[in-house]
C-alpha cells in the first residue's frame, strides 16, 4: 500500500483516564508516532468506539491501526478489521495493572505508556496488512500410511466427512496388530469381559466406501511437497508404482513387537512354554474358545503366569527403557481367556507396578480381580526349564519372600518398538537429499532435513502429546496410534479420530494460503530477499519444521504451506533478509529504537523484555491481573517465538543504550513445551554466544539473560525482570546513551 | 474329623476361595490392590505381626497357617481408619474381625494373645444380664493373667475406683448380681436363634 496512514486510538476506560494523562499520549501519538489520525475514547472496545475506527478506516483512509488499550492478548475478536495492520500497546495489563497507583510512581508510569504508545506507532509503521501465501494447495485426498486398527479407523474418519482417501498397507491384509488377537480390551462399557477385535467389521466398512482406495502389499517410495499439495509414489513389492497426489498425510505405521529372543534369563526360546504376548494370542486362537494347550506337548494349561514387564522399564542393554503402556490391561485380558474358559485355572500376574491406563482401565482390572485372576507384586529374576513346565524364580515384594513356582505355560508380557522410520537426526547426509546409509523408511520424503519424521525420545515419532498430539515436525503430516507413543487399540482409535481432523484442517488451510497451526488462521508467511542472501543455510538447517528446502543454485527455497509462522528463520538469518509482513526485523526493532532513552544522569535505566507470546506474555498478563508487579524500567515486546529473536536486535538495544536485555521463552528439550519445538532451544544457543558481542561493546555479560517461562510463572516471570532491574542497578547503567 | 480338618479337605489349598466362602465380607480379599494404603493407615501399624495388606496377599499365596494363628487381626481397634482411606472400599475393619471370628471358630485363634482373651471376656460378661457390668469386666480384666498380677493392678487402679465411688460413677454392689436388661430371657432366645442359624449355615457350607 502506497499511502500509509497511521490512526492512533487511546482507550481511557479500565482505569486508564485516571491513572494516565491520555492528552499527552495523543500529542506523543502525533508527535512522535506520525499518527495523522489520533483519538481518545471512554471505553474504545464498546461498539461505539470500535464504530469510531471503522469509520476512520472507511473515511479518512486509516489503514495502520494502532490501539493503546488493553493487552494484545484481551479483545482480540473486537479489534479486529480487515484489510489493515493492528498493533497493540498494552496500556492496562503492561502498565497500569502491573504499576502500584502511588502518586510518587506517576511520572514512571506515564512514561511507559508513552514508550508503548510509541513502539505502537513504529511497528505500525512498518507492518503491512498480510495477504495471503501465494502458494496455495489444491488437493483433498488424504494419504493414510498403516492398515492397522490405527490407520483402518483413520481412514474411516477422513472419508466419512466426505474427503477420499488412499489407505497403503505393507503386508497383504489390513488388520495389523489387531488382527492378530484372539480378542481386544472392551472399548465400551461394561468393561468386564473381552470382546472382538472389530478388525472384520472395519475393513468390511473400508471395502464398501467407494472414498477408500486400497493399497496392499505396498509402500511408499517418494514423498515431496507440502500440505496441499503433497505427491507420493506407491510402489508394489513387485515394482509396479502409482504417482497420487494428495493434501495431507496420516502416518499410522504402529509399532512392532519387542524381539522376546533378548530375553534368555527368563527361558525364552529354551522352552517352549515360555510364550510372549503375541504368541498367547496365537495359542488362544487356535483354542478357539475351548481350553488353551501349551505348545510343548499339548496338555491342557492349568497353572500360568505371566511376567509383566518383561525387557521393559529396565535400563539393561537391549531392554527397552520405558512401559509400552498396554502390557498390564493385555495381560488381564489374556488371563481372562483363561479363567472365562475355566475358572478353575490358576492364573497369576507378577507384576511390579500395575498400570491400566484408559477408559476400561480400572473397571477391567476389577472384573480381572473378580474372576479370581492372582495379582502378585514380584520381581521375576529368572525362568529355568523344569520338567512339568518353566519354573518362575521371583521375589514377593509384599511379602519379602524369594519364591520358585511351576507352571504349565509362562507369558512374558513384552513390549512394543515404533515403527517410525530412519532416525534423521542421527543418520548423516552427505548432500541435501543424499543420505550416507539407507535405512527402511516409511515416508521417504525428499525434504532437506531428513526422509522420515523427526523422533524424540525411545524412538517414537516426535509429537507432543499433550499439546500438540498428532502434530509432527512436518506440517501437513500426522502421526497416531503407538508410533507416536505406546498405546493400546482403544487410544489407536481415538488417536485416529484426531489426527484424521488435523489432516483435513491442514489441507484446508493449505487451500486459502493461511497456517494450520499452532498460528491458526495467520495469513502471514516468510517473504525472503533473495539478493541478500549469502546462501549460508541457517534457515534450512534451523527450520523446526523442514518447510525451507534448497533451490539448484542452493538458495533456500521456502513451502509456505509447510511452515508454521514461528519465525525462527528470521531470527537465523545473519544478513536479515527473512521476513514477515506483519512482522520482521523492522516491527520489532523499531520497536525498540523508538523507546525514549533517557539520558544518563537522569538515572532510569530501560530493561527490554522479549516474551514469547505463548506463555512468557501471558504469563506477564496474569500477573498484572493478580496484582504482581515488576520494575517501571521494563518494555516488554511480545515476540512470535524465542526462535524469532534475531541478534541484530539485541545489538541494536545495547547500543542504542539499553541497559538489560531479559529474554523469556519456552521450556526446551526432551519435554519441550516451546510451540514450536525448536525455537526457544535455538534462541537459547544463540544467545549463548551473545557474550562475544557483549565484550565487543565492552559491556558486562550480565546485561543479558535469557530464561525458560512457563504459563504458570505469574510470580517467577516478574520476579525475574526484577532480578534484572537489581543487577542493573549493581552494575550501573549502560554507557551507550546519548 | 474336626471342622479345621474339613475345611482343609475341602480346600485343599485355595486358601483365597476358603475365605471368601467362609469369613465375613472375605468376598472382598481378592480386590485388593497392594497399595498399602490400610497399612499406612493403621495406627497400631507398627505393632501388628502382619498389617492388612500383607495378610491380604498371604491369603493369596495360601498361608493358611500363618493368617488363621496371626495374632495380627486381634490387634484391630475397628478405628475406621483403613475404611475410609482404602481406595478400592474393602471394608478391611469387617473383614479384619470376620478373620478373627473364622480362626476362633477353626480353633486356630492363639489363645494367650490378650485381646482375643478379652475379646471372650467380654462377650461371657456381655451375654450374662444383657449389659456390660463394668466392675466385673474391669476385675476379670486384671486378674486375666493370674491372681498376684490381678493384687497389684487393682492396687495401682485403686485411687480411680475410690474417686468413682465418691462421684457415683461405679456402685460396688454390682459385683453382687448387677443390673442388667429388661428381657434377659428374650435376649438368650435370640442369642440362642442365632447360633442355630449360624451353625445351619457353617454346617451347610462346611459339609
Amino acid at each position: 500500500m502506497a499511502d500509509m496512514k497511521i490512526g492512533a486510538y487511546i482507550c481511557k476506560g479500565c482505569g486508564l483516564g485516571e491513572r494516565l494523562d491520555c492528552d499527552e499520549l495523543e500529542t506523543i501519538a502525533k508527535r512522535d508516532g506520525k499518527a495523522q489520525v489520533a483519538r481518545q475514547h471512554d471505553f474504545l472496545c464498546s461498539a461505539d468506539g470500535l464504530k469510531t475506527i471503522q469509520a476512520d478506516i472507511d473515511n479518512e483512509g486509516v489503514n495502520r491501526v494502532m490501539i493503546a488499550a488493553c493487552s494484545r492478548r484481551a479483545k482480540s475478536e473486537a479489534f479486529n478489521f480487515d484489510g489493515v495492520t493492528i498493533s497493540r500497546a498494552n496500556l492496562r495489563e503492561g502498565v497500569i495493572w502491573i504499576r502500584p497507583d502511588d502518586d510518587e510512581l506517576r511520572e514512571t508510569t506515564q512514561e511507559m505508556a508513552a514508550d508503548y504508545v510509541r513502539m505502537g506507532c513504529a511497528e505500525a509503521k512498518y507492518s503491512t496488512p498480510p495477504a495471503s501465501a501465494q502458494e496455495k494447495g489444491t488437493n483433498d485426498t488424504v494419504l493414510v500410511v498403516g492398515g492397522g486398527i490405527t490407520g483402518m479407523t483413520a481412514a474411516l474418519e477422513v472419508a466419512r466427512t466426505g474427503y477420499p482417501v488412499h489407505l497403503v498397507e505393507k503386508t497383504g491384509e489390513l488388520g495389523g496388530a489387531a488382527a492378530k488377537m484372539w480378542k481386544d480390551v472392551p472399548r465400551h462399557s461394561p468393561y468386564t469381559d473381552p470382546v472382538d477385535t472389530e478388525v472384520a467389521r472395519l475393513a468390511a466398512a473400508i471395502e464398501a466406501d467407494n472414498r477408500i482406495t486400497v493399497h496392499l502389499n505396498s509402500t511408499i517410495t517418494k514423498t515431496s511437497g507440502a500440505p496441499g499439495r503433497f505427491s507420493a509414489d506407491i510402489s508394489t513389492e513387485s515394482g509396479n508404482t502409482v504417482t497420487e497426489n494428495f493434501g495431507a498425510i496420516i502416518q499410522a505405521s504402529g509399532a512392532t513387537p519387542y524381539d522376546a529372543n533378548q530375553l534368555p534369563e527368563l527361558s525364552y526360546g529354551k522352552s517352549k512354554d515360555v510364550v510372549d504376548r503375541v504368541e498367547l494370542e496365537q495359542l488362544a486362537i487356535a483354542a478357539n474358545g475351548g481350553p488353551i494347550k501349551r505348545p510343548s506337548d499339548g496338555k491342557e494349561v492349568k497353572k500360568v503366569t505371566f511376567i509383566q514387564c518383561a525387557g521393559q522399564r529396565s535400563d539393561k542393554e537391549g531392554h527397552l527403557n520405558y512401559c509400552s503402556g498396554d502390557c498390564c490391561l493385555t495381560s488381564i485380558k489374556q488371563a481372562m481367556y483363561f479363567k472365562d474358559q475355566n475358572p478353575e485355572i490358576e492364573t497369576e500376574i507378577l507384576f511390579d507396578d500395575l498400570r491400566t491406563p484408559g477408559a476400561p482401565g480400572e473397571d477391567f482390572y476389577r472384573s480381572g480381580q473378580d474372576k479370581m485372576i492372582t495379582f502378585r507384586k514380584g520381581q521375576v529374576s529368572e525362568v529355568v526349564a523344569g520338567d512339568g513346565g518353566p519354573r518362575v524364580r521371583f521375589k514377593d515384594l509384599i511379602l519379602d519372600e524369594d519364591l520358585e513356582e511351576e507352571a504349565d505355560l509362562v507369558v512374558l508380557a513384552t513390549g512394543m518398538v515404533p515403527n517410525s522410520g530412519v532416525d534423521i537426526d542421527n543418520v548423516p547426509q552427505n548432500e541435501p537429499g543424499e543420505w550416507e546409509v539407507n535405512v527402511d523408511s516409511i515416508l521417504n520424503l525428499n525434504y532437506r532435513q531428513g526422509k522420515d519424521l523427526p523422533h524424540l525420545k525411545y524412538g517414537f515419532n516426535d509429537s507432543h502429546f499433550i499439546c500438540f498430539p498428532y502434530e509432527t515436525r512436518r506440517t501437513g503430516i500426522y502421526t497416531c496410534g503407538p508410533v507416536r507413543r505406546p498405546m493400546d487399540t482403544q487410544q489407536a482409535i481415538e488417536d485416529a479420530t484426531g489426527a484424521a481432523l488435523k489432516a483435513i484442517q491442514a489441507l484446508e488451510s493449505a487451500k486459502i494460503g493461511r497456517a494450520a497451526h499452532p498460528r491458526s488462521g495467520d495469513l502471514s508467511y516468510p517473504i525472503f530477499r533473495k539478493e541478500g542472501c549469502t546462501q549460508c543455510k541457517r534457515c534450512t538447517v534451523e527450520c523446526p519444521f523442514g518447510a525451507i528446502d534448497e533451490d539448484e543454485k542452493r538458495y533456500p527455497l521456502f513451502n509456505e504451506s509447510r511452515c508454521r509462522r514461528c519465525g525462527t528463520c528470521m531470527g537465523a538469518c545473519p544478513v536479515r533478509v527473512i521476513s514477515f509482513e506483519n512482522y520482521s526485523v523492522d516491527t520489532v526493532g523499531q520497536q525498540i529504537k523508538n523507546c525514549d532513552i533517557p539520558e544518563e544522569f537522569d538515572e532510569k535505566p530501560r530493561i527490554l523484555v522479549l516474551a514469547c507470546e505463548n506463555d512468557a506474555y501471558p504469563a506477564l498478563d496474569m500477573a498484572a491481573q493478580q496484582g504482581n508487579s515488576y520494575s517501571q524500567w521494563a518494555r516488554v515486546i511480545p515476540v512470535r517465538c524465542l526462535g524469532s529473536v534475531n541478534t541484530i536486535w539485541i545489538t541494536d538495544a545495547l547500543n542504542s543504550g539499553y541497559d538489560g536485555i531479559v529474554l523469556m521463552g519456552c521450556q526446551k528439550g526432551d519435554n519441550y513445551q516451546c510451540h514450536f519445538v525448536k525455537g526457544s532451544e535455538m534462541a537459547h544457543t544463540r544467545m549463548s554466544k551473545i557474550d562475544d558481542t557483549l565484550q565487543t561493546l565492552n559491556l558486562e555479560k550480565e546485561r543479558v539473560a535469557t530464561y525458560e517461562v512457563a504459563i504458570t510463572d505469574i510470580d517467577r516471570a516478574p520476579q525475574l525482570i526484577n532480578e534484572m532491574a537489581e543487577t542493573v542497578n549493581q552494575i550501573g547503567l549502560s554507557p551507550f546513551k546519548f | 474329623m474336626s471342622y479345621n480338618q474339613d475345611m482343609i479337605e475341602k480346600y485343599r489349598g485355595n486358601f483365597l476361595k476358603e475365605v471368601t466362602d467362609n469369613v465375613e465380607e472375605g468376598d472382598w480379599v481378592k480386590m485388593c490392590m497392594q497399595c498399602g494404603v490400610c497399612s499406612g493407615s493403621c495406627p497400631l501399624g507398627p505393632h501388628w505381626e502382619h498389617p492388612p495388606q500383607e495378610i491380604f496377599m498371604m491369603i493369596r499365596a495360601n498361608k493358611r497357617e500363618e493368617v488363621l494363628e496371626s495374632t495380627s487381626m486381634w490387634m484391630c481397634t475397628s478405628c475406621y481408619n483403613c475404611i475410609a482411606r482404602c481406595p478400592r472400599g474393602l471394608p478391611i475393619t469387617h473383614i479384619m474381625h470376620g478373620l478373627a471370628t473364622y480362626s476362633q471358630r477353626l480353633g486356630l485363634a492363639p489363645q494367650n494373645q490378650p485381646t482375643q482373651k478379652f475379646a471372650n471376656l467380654f462377650w461371657k460378661n456381655l451375654v450374662k444380664k444383657g449389659r456390660v457390668n463394668e466392675l466385673k469386666l474391669g476385675l476379670s480384666l486384671y486378674f486375666m493373667n493370674g491372681f498376684g498380677e490381678g493384687i497389684k493392678t487393682s492396687l495401682k487402679m485403686k485411687d480411680i475406683g475410690l474417686n468413682m465411688l465418691k462421684t457415683k460413677r461405679m456402685s460396688p454392689m454390682e459385683y453382687f448380681g448387677g443390673h442388667g436388661c429388661k428381657d434377659i430371657k428374650g435376649l438368650h432366645a435370640i442369642l440362642k436363634k442365632a447360633e442355630e442359624l449360624e451353625n445351619a449355615r457353617i454346617g451347610k457350607s462346611g459339609s
